[in-house]
């Protein structure tokens, strides 16, 4: 039962809150252990005496996972950092604020990889995510625990956060519903940064309908946030219904080479099929500038990343390692505080902003981006939806990708649109050597409307 | 050999709150870490957003010093680190600053100068480190305090003029009310770059950090001048390097040199969208902009016929000036009201307000024009009314220093001086005319100085001419 089920279940007296929680931690009980999808997680007994309260709201009460780099008052957020093992914010963040009005509660905080950086949730400081399809695999990442916690049955929903695919690859892998919405659509008050002009929150989920729901609660204009776009909020449930027959769905044909294998171009070709089926036309298009999307997206997230962490100095949070002098203290608290991956990051982004080298990286990296932006502008002039895999394979095995450019690589097909800010849906499009593999959805800057609607006439007959 | 000089003014803005809080930016004397936030503690998570009355305030010193604002700035980040500096950078604005160009007029003995302005953009102030015993402690009371940098092009070409530019900038910034722009409490600071030039060739510069009083640019800027003299006059090189200034030893203090500078790594504030000011918006605040020094000064010499001198000794402070046409309002002498102020009221001034209330120097004014009482009294009384924080009026009555305005009484002290001086009387009549002046002295000495003198004097030729 998806949470809109659950939600109308509750509505007609059908099941009780305490149930669904106890349902809900009878999963926790028996798959967590290996999961291991929460940093922290609330008390059922808190949960349901609070949700007594909330019943009359369009939420009535329900538990909704958060992932940890995501501010709650009352959960440390660690972002999966030894920097943060102890912290607790002094504020909600935008998207948990309108999830508690709404009625909803915090179940708990989910895993990721350190400050939302990575592909497979192993580099968490607090050790990795499993993927419940197959715990051998990851559950992709960077918000591997929420996507986890969704598809082994131990959340109803999830907030993850996506910067160049980190909702919507865990999701892919996981198989469950994720959404990476335009950039600005839902404030970033209160998600710590990585790279502020790319990071979005959005819902991982059981069905489209409940990524919709969840979207409606948390999109809109936050004055806190300067980058948040000026727009009033929407019901994006009312209107899945519409069907996409007419519209015409673009297969750019850099998303779907050779390389991934005769399994997933099947696949593919079974969407298209789908796609016509249901009314839609299918063309192919062309968008030359994907292969230059990883380059550009790893010096500017990595640029922006080099900034954003520079806070974590040892002068304040959890990690702080006395020496002889100021800059020493803050070597040795970095050295300690930081994990590997989050380092090289760090490392890649001061380069690319130094002096002599601005220009040729960061700058051009930016100009890139730019083209990219207008490359997908100018698809959607021919199309409605741009449509591929989301990620080049299904889940891969814990530790299989030791290089980081072949980690990089599992984000090939989500980073275009994440650079070009424009609202992108990972479904479940069938399997893949027995494993979930998503189908990936983008459409146009705040077209969510149009993208939740295509994903729901699709999501019934790839299931 | 020549100096050339460029100034960098850092001037904090005088907003209620800080540039991307809603902190009080009114840090002065408040306990360590009470006016702080997530946002301006840089806490994971927090986000700013522009204090658009900051800008309206840099708006006002890019509309006076006639800078061209431009429509579309932008914020960057400077990248380094610092214990109180919370996020590890600083917002600033670097490659699209909010203006650009402008000058300044100033005049050093007379003699008029101009400095034209490079840009002038808006940024966040850092924290406070606090040194003791047992290490240093934060104080982020004032991190993300509003300030504005203002860049001047190399037209400055002695350590005087430096001193003298930045007090008309003073000045101006005090009278459009943006800053209080006191050194000594670092709402203006100054760094100054200074090169010796040989012979029209451009000279190595190097930059003198922190000069917190007018008198440390000029002394710092003196000794710097003094040092690249000497180098260059027996032959040697200028380093590029940069000074700090120990005000108490009145020594230079080398702080980096060129191999340790800082690659601050900007990049644009993806936190922050670019800054637009419209054209409606620029105009607004040029609609509110109080009346620009320059043209007060002017206008003090048309309107109440004051001297060019005067009139800029009254604009140096807006609140003298200001001071200045509410004692012309009170007493309705401008003539009388600067005379006052200037040699008087002035050598009383030290703090933030006036010493004593403009309806009481004008009432005391109006009372010596209309012959209440004498010019001298009424300045005695004016030191013990400043000293004692009464009002002046109140003491002339209560000492009974008003002038003896009773035709009969003053004729009666004066027989009686008559009748005690027959000398002085004796002279008088024997052509010396300047005796009458010992006789109203005398006269004067009786009546406690509650006389006027000449009345007196009239009675004096009275008496002395009816016998």
């Amino acid at each position: 039962m998806d949470l809109i089920g659950v939600l109308e279940a509750l509505s007609q007296g059908k099941t009780a809150l305490g149930e669904i929680i106890d349902g809900l931690w009878e999963c926790i009980g028996e798959v967590e252990p290996t999961v291991r999808a929460f940093l922290s997680l609330a008390a059922p007994e808190d949960l349901k005496r609070r949700g007594v309260k909330l019943a009359g709201r369009t939420l009535r009460g329900v538990p909704i996972a958060v992932k940890d780099n995501i501010s709650t008052v009352d959960f440390p957020t660690t972002c999966g950092s030894r920097f943060l093992k102890s912290f607790r914010p002094v504020f909600d963040a935008t998207a948990v604020e309108r999830l508690r009005a709404a009625g909803a509660q915090v179940q708990g905080k989910t895993n990721l990889d350190e400050f939302a950086m990575g592909s497979s949730t192993e580099h968490s400081a607090f050790g990795p995510t499993r993927n419940p399809n197959d715990p051998e695999r990851v559950p992709g990442g960077s918000s591997g625990g929420s996507a986890a916690a969704v598809a082994a049955g131990e959340a109803l929903a999830a907030l993850g956060s996506d910067t160049g695919g980190s909702v919507r690859q865990p999701a892919a892998l996981c198989g469950v519903v994720g959404l990476k919405p335009t950039y600005g659509l839902v404030p970033r008050w209160g998600l710590v940064a990585f790279a502020s002009s790319l990071d979005q929150i959005g819902p991982i989920t059981r069905s489209v309908r409940d990524c919709a729901l969840i979207l409606s609660v948390i999109a809109g204009h936050d004055p806190r946030d300067s980058t948040s776009l000026p727009v009033v909020p929407q019901d994006y449930v009312t209107e899945l219904e519409g069907g996409i027959e007419g519209w015409k769905f673009g297969l750019p044909k850099e998303y779907a080479p050779r390389e991934l294998g005769t399994k997933a171009l099947a696949l593919i070709d079974r969407w298209a099929s789908v796609i016509e089926e249901l009314g839609g036309e299918v063309v192919e298009i062309s968008l030359p500038l994907t292969e230059f999307a990883l380059p550009a997206y790893y010096l500017i997230s990595s640029a922006e990343a080099s900034a954003n962490l520079a806070r974590f100095d040892g002068v304040r949070y959890t990690v702080s390692v006395p020496a002889e002098d100021v800059r020493a203290m803050i070597a040795a608290s970095r050295t300690l505080g930081f994990g590997r991956e989050v380092k090289r990051r760090i490392m890649l982004g001061t380069f690319a902003l130094s002096a002599g080298y601005y220009d040729r990286y960061y700058g051009k990296a930016q100009r890139v981006r730019t083209l990219i932006a207008h490359e997908f502008a100018e698809a959607f002039q021919e199309v409605d939806i741009v449509f591929g895999p989301t990620s080049p394979t299904p889940a891969f095995k814990l530790g299989e990708k030791a290089d980081p450019i072949a980690m990089y690589l599992s984000d090939i097909f989500t980073l275009p649109s994440s650079l070009a800010g424009v609202p992108a849906i990972s479904i479940p499009g069938g399997k893949v050597q027995g494993l979930p593999f998503g189908l990936q959805l983008i459409a146009p800057r705040l077209e969510e409307m149009k993208l939740l609607r295509a994903a729901y006439a699709l999501e019934g007959d790839l299931a | 050999m020549r100096t050339v000089i460029g100034l960098e003014i850092h001037v904090q803005l005088a907003t209620e709150t800080k540039l991307f809080c809603s902190c009080s930016a009114n840090y002065f004397a408040a306990p360590p870490n009470t006016l702080t936030c997530p946002v301006c503690l840089g806490m994971p998570g927090a986000l700013p957003v522009l204090n658009r009355r900051a800008v309206e305030l840099a708006l006002r010193v890019a509309l006076a010093l006639g800078a061209e604002v431009q429509e579309i700035s932008r914020f960057d980040r400077k990248n380094y680190f610092y214990p109180d500096l919370p996020k590890g950078y600083q917002i600033t604005q670097r490659d699209f600053p909010l203006a650009v160009g402008g000058t300044l007029a100033f005049r050093v003995d007379g003699e008029e100068h101009t400095v034209r302005i490079r840009e002038m953009h808006i940024e966040e102030d850092a924290g406070k480190l606090i040194h003791t015993e047992d290490g240093a402690l934060v104080d982020m009371n004032r991190c993300g305090v509003p300030l504005i940098e203002i860049v001047t092009e190399p037209d400055i070409h002695s350590p005087r003029e430096a001193k003298e530019f930045l007090r008309a900038l003073r000045t101006l910034l005090r009278h459009l009310r943006v800053s209080n722009a006191d050194m000594e409490k670092g709402e203006l600071r100054c760094d100054a770059n200074i090169s010796v030039s040989r012979d029209g060739e451009l000279g190595t510069k190097t930059e003198i950090k922190n000069l917190n009083s007018f008198r440390a640019v000029e002394r710092a800027l003196g000794a710097e001048d003094e040092r690249q003299r000497e180098l260059l006059a027996r032959g040697a090189v200028v380093e590029q390097v940069t000074f700090g200034w120990d005000e108490r030893a009145g020594r230079l203090i080398l702080q980096r040199t060129k191999e340790e500078a800082h690659d601050y790594r900007y990049f644009p504030e993806p936190d922050l969208v670019p800054l637009v000011v419209t054209r409606e918006w620029l105009e607004r605040v040029r609609a509110k902009m109080p009346e620009l020094p320059w043209v007060r000064e002017e206008r003090f010499v048309r309107e109440y016929g004051l001297s060019p001198k005067d009139a800029g000794v009254l604009i140096e402070e807006p609140m003298r000036a200001d001071y200045f046409e509410e004692v012309v309002r009170a007493c309705g002498s401008a003539q009388e009201a600067a005379g006052w102020v200037l040699s008087e009221i002035l050598r009383y001034w030290k703090g933030d307000s006036p010493p004593l209330s403009a309806e009481a120097l004008g009432e005391l004014i109006r009372a010596v024009q209309s012959g209440k009482i004498s010019r001298t009294n009424a300045k005695e009384t004016l030191e013990e009314a400043i000293s004692s924080g009464r009002n002046p009026m109140e003491l002339v009555s209560e000492k009974g220093l008003s002038l003896l305005a009773d035709e009969a009484e003053l004729r009666r002290v004066a027989e009686e001086v008559v009748a005690e001086n027959p000398k002085a009387v004796e002279d008088f009549r024997a052509g010396k005319k300047q005796a009458i002046g010992f006789l109203v002295g005398q006269a004067m000495r009786k009546t406690g100085g509650r006389a006027d003198a000449k009345k007196l004097s009239r009675i004096f030729l009275e008496i002395l001419g009816s016998n």
